[in-house]
């Protein structure tokens, strides 16, 4: 059953072939079994989730035939789940209980979704490979050497080890679509907006966006489709209706006009990751679209740009925990000063603890100006840049990381080499534009992703290219050895 | 040395909504301890704030009012520090672009002197918690049902010149924000909140002095004390020599006394920054003009029109407009009625006002209606009774519901007009004074009073005095 995509699920949960219950229980084994040595999650809600699987099928059974009814899914741990824990991977919500869901987990419960469980993730979504999660490292189930990619490390190794058809993520500088790539996966960051935020903890409030992990642009398009919607307890979600994801799945690339910058084949980009991309791109010109190229003149400037707006903005977003209301509070504490360091000391790890110190200097009286407004007008121009671009073509098209996935400790004592992994995704979130990731290649065993990144709000023509890819190609249905 | 005191306020001013201003939680007062805080008040992990559209339509309202500029696309900011009872380590407030700009009041001394106070601007922002620290031992007890009620920080140019004149300014906001519906004004209960920048300079130098800041002072007597203990402080510190250093302040009511709370070099970095949780607030033409539409006529408006269309005196009409409930009460009472608007302005500054002070109560719960005041002002417009025999029969209404006709019926206090009536008690009094008589024909013409007085007696009050004195006269001639 698990060799299966999450739409194939669906039209076999339909037909009656195979019921919730059988499907939950198969994973939940999976789990169980397989988990161990990847550590991708850190909370299984098995009692719960047989519950919701039985509840599931007694719906199929009076009639109810919604698409994604009674197949499962896990959280990224960021998505805060009534009387679950939500961890945000840290010390500090070791033993967080939220008294709500996030809109996105009430929106995919509303759509019949059985819950699993909690995915690993870097703290506070912090990292691009989830090194940096208190309940330890993630593995990459192509490569257990390797780094699963972060934040949303978790849920692509989960889904990648098919522990669970799908699980969401968030986005904050590539987090869904940079583990999406090192894992073998199709993930998509939708349109800023298009997802609420509420109830998802924040890291950047400008840049954060929930979407989902799965095995392709189809699975995608069913996920995004409960995903999306304006939220009235989000002020950021976008009131623009929200489309049928799936209905122009079918549509041929003939007349797709796809810009390909230059900037992104240059210093950095590994030849062998560049070659693959390479053959995709020939691939959809043999489908029908164009191809053309584009420049994005202040590209380089997109890493500085986010490494200053990020971390401002989370350096404030991460002042609530303070050990005083919730979370990780200090023993003993002397007063309240001594109550706040060592609170924050010992509940946030070292990457966070970073950012938040750059984050701070950012914001601070005589650095605003040169750091924080600065960045923002860059961001200004990036999205310039973009508007140029997309007045002559319809998408744009490159690889999703300059490298696959890389052993688990090679970067860790380099931050800036680190961040440097974000150099093709950071973009889209400093821009706002949606933009997937999905496999396009293998290089020494490990998958390589190809990044479509689309217009505001459109979404469709995203997935639509990626369906049409992954029709003529099979690159998204190989899977890693050792998860039988 | 000659000095010139400048003073400058920030006023807070609890908007009167009836939810917070980023959560749907009650904005009551009194309730038990958190039970007003939910998990956006909190600052739990996840949620996030969504502007309460009452608080914007306030903002407009006192802008209106202001003739101040109506920023149409103004912004939340956060301002970062940590406190206990600021749940999210920053307040959502309004930083380089607060929804009211510059405008203006006209403020009137006690002595009658008019003069412009510039506002400098006026932005939303949330109240944080309460930190109660004689609650438990050796700990602080943290009340969030405050975190997240709406505030406009009102901040006027530095333009006063004496406290006296930032007590008019400070009362004339606070009679305003009540005369718009904006705030309740509650001093006690902090819904309106004065800091004042205070500082001197030698008479005739154009730069500033350096500021103290004075914190929350919560009654307009604190306010005056305040700013004169630190006005007297500074010139004492630039006489002696010293400067005086840029400082926040606390105003010590028991002593009297300013003192300091912390320094410039202590002061937090804010690290202001536009709240990307929320976009920017925009505040439409049409909004504007549908709220121009609901605005009641102001004060100072109405206070003119007093003067001219009711021929009151201006101090009169200024204690009538003083707040809405008084002047929409005389407005009520006179609304179609033959008697002259300064008879009832008399009766509410005078009787009414009198008995509502001794029995502490607000207008609005006084036992006698606009309605039951006018049909008392008529029997007395039409003579029925006199203005004495009038505050008997207010009395009466007052502790009753009975309209005034009822009470002159049902106790005979209609007055007497009767020419036969009221000469039989004028020949009954000359009879029985002889002697009074007497000395009055001697040339004692004060005297007659004294039988005014005991034929207003002999008819219990009823008498009409004019038929009356004019009846004396005549038959006391010798």
């Amino acid at each position: 059953m698990h060799e299966k995509t999450l739409a194939e699920q669906s039209r076999l949960l339909a037909s009656g072939e195979i019921s919730s219950s059988e499907l939950t229980n198969h994973y939940l084994e999976r789990i169980e079994r397989l988990d161990g040595d990847l550590n991708s999650l850190i909370t299984v809600t098995g009692a719960a989730a047989k519950k919701a699987a039985t509840a599931a099928d007694e719906k199929r059974k009076a009639g109810d035939d919604s698409p994604l009814l009674g197949i499962p899914i896990v959280q990224k741990d960021i998505f805060c789940t009534k009387d679950v824990l939500t961890t945000c991977g840290s010390r500090m919500l070791e033993n967080f209980v939220a008294p709500y869901d996030a809109t996105v987990v009430s929106k995919l419960d509303t759509a019949g979704m059985v819950n699993l469980g909690k995915a690993n993730m870097d703290e506070f979504a912090m990292g691009s490979s989830n090194e940096n999660s208190y309940f330890g490292p993630v593995a990459n189930p192509w490569n257990r050497k390797c780094v699963p990619g972060g934040s949303s490390g978790g849920s692509a190794a989960l889904v990648a080890a098919r522990l669970a058809p799908a699980a969401t993520g968030t986005d904050t500088g590539g987090s869904i679509r940079q583990p999406a790539a090192f894992c073998g996966l199709t993930g998509i960051k939708p349109t800023y907006g298009r997802v609420s935020r509420y109830g998802m903890i924040a890291f950047a409030s400008s840049l954060d966006q929930g979407g989902p992990l799965a095995h392709t642009a189809e699975d995608c398009a069913m996920l995004l489709q409960a995903m999306a919607g304006e939220d009235e307890r989000d002020s950021t979600s976008s009131h623009e209706p929200v489309p049928d994801f799936s209905s122009s799945l079918q549509q041929p690339l003939t007349g797709l006009k796809i810009g390909v910058p230059e900037e992104y084949f240059s210093a950095g980009l590994d030849d062998a990751v560049a070659s693959c991309v390479q053959s995709s791109l020939a691939e959809m010109e043999k489908l029908g679209a164009t191809l053309k190229s584009v420049s994005l003149p202040n590209q380089s400037l997109c890493i500085p740009a986010y490494y200053v707006v990020a971390p401002a903005e989370a350096s404030s977003n991460l002042s609530r925990f303070d050990g005083v209301r919730f979370g990780h509070r200090c023993e003993n504490a002397q007063d309240i000063e001594d109550l706040y360091k060592r609170s924050r000391d010992e509940g946030f790890g070292s990457e966070v603890k970073r950012r938040i110190m750059i984050g701070t200097y950012a914001l601070s009286a005589g650095y605003y100006d040169a750091y924080y407004l600065k960045a923002q007008k860059v961001r200004r121009l990036i999205s310039d840049d973009f508007a140029n671009a997309f007045a002559d073509v319809d998408l744009v098209a490159g690889p999703t990381t300059p490298t696959p996935a890389f052993e688990t400790g090679a970067k860790s004592d380099d931050p800036v080499s680190m961040y440097l992994n974000d150099l093709y995704t950071v973009s889209a979130n400093l821009s706002g534009l949606p933009a997937l990731s999905m496999p396009c290649g293998m290089v020494d065993g490990l998958p390589v992703g190809l990044q479509l990144l689309g217009n505001y709000f459109d979404e469709v023509r995203v997935l639509n290219a990626a369906y049409q890819f992954q029709q003529a190609t099979d690159w998204h249905t190989l899977a890693p050895n050792g998860i039988e | 040395m000659s000095w010139e005191t400048v003073i400058g306020l920030e006023i807070h001013a609890q908007l009167a909504t009836r939810s917070k201003i980023f959560s749907g939680s009650s904005t009551a007062f009194g309730a038990e301890q958190n039970t007003q805080a939910n998990a956006v008040d909190l600052g739990l992990p996840g949620v996030l704030p969504v502007v309460n559209k009452d608080v914007v339509r306030m903002a407009v309202r006192f802008a209106l009012a202001t003739d101040a500029a109506i920023t149409e696309r103004s912004q939340f900011a956060r301002k970062n520090y940590f406190y206990p009872d600021l749940p999210k380590g920053y307040q959502i407030s309004q930083m380089a672009l607060p929804i009211v700009g510059e405008g203006v009041v006209r403020i009137v001394m006690p002595d009658g002197t008019e003069k412009n106070i510039g506002l400098t601007r006026a932005h939303l922002e949330e109240d944080a918690g309460k930190s109660v620290h004689d609650m438990f031992e050796g700990s602080t007890a943290i009340d969030l049902n405050r975190a997240g009620t709406p505030l406009l920080e009102i901040v006027s140019e530095p333009d006063m010149r004496c406290a006296q004149e930032a007590v008019a300014y400070a009362k004339h906001i606070h009679s305003l924000v009540r005369y718009i519906d904006i705030c309740d004004g509650n001093m006690q209960e902090g819904s309106f909140r004065c800091d004042a920048n205070v500082s001197i300079r030698p008479k005739g130098q154009s730069e500033f002095g350096t500021r103290a800041e004075i914190k929350n002072l919560n009654s307009f007597r604190f306010l005056e004390r305040a700013i004169e203990f630190e006005v007297e402080r500074q010139m004492d510190v630039l006489e002696s020599g010293q400067e005086v250093v840029q400082e926040t302040r606390l105003y010590d009511a028991d002593k009297d006394e300013t003192r300091s709370m912390r320094s410039k070099e202590e002061a937090n970095d804010y690290r202001y920054f536009p709240d990307p949780d929320l976009p920017p607030l925009l505040v439409e033409p049409s909004f504007i003009e549908s709220i121009r539409q609901e605005m009641p006529e102001l004060p100072t408006v109405r206070r003119e029109r007093f003067v001219t269309e009711f021929e009151l005196k201006p101090d009169d009409a200024a204690a009538l407009t003083a707040d809405r409930t008084t002047a929409d009460y005389f407005e009520a009472v006179i609304a179609g009625q033959a008697f002259a608007p300064k008879l009832a302005s008399n009766w509410i500054l005078g009787e009414l006002f009198a008995r509502m002070n001794k029995e502490s109560l607000e207008l609005t719960d006084a036992p006698v209606n606009a309605e039951r005041m006018a049909g008392l002002l008529n029997r007395v417009h039409d003579q029925t009774i006199s203005g004495k025999i009038g505050k008997q029969v207010f009395d009466e209404m007052w502790s009753s519901s009975d309209s005034a006709d009822d009470i002159i019926d049902k106790k005979g206090l209609k007055q007497i007009t009767d020419t036969g009536a009221i000469e039989a008690l004028v020949d009954k009094v000359i009879e029985d004074n002889p002697s009074q008589l007497a000395e009055y024909r001697a040339g004692k013409e004060k005297l007659l009073s004294f039988f005014v007085g005991a034929v207003m007696k002999a008819s219990r009050g009823k008498a009409n005095p004019a038929q009356l004195n004019a009846m004396l006269r005549d038959k006391l001639k010798p």
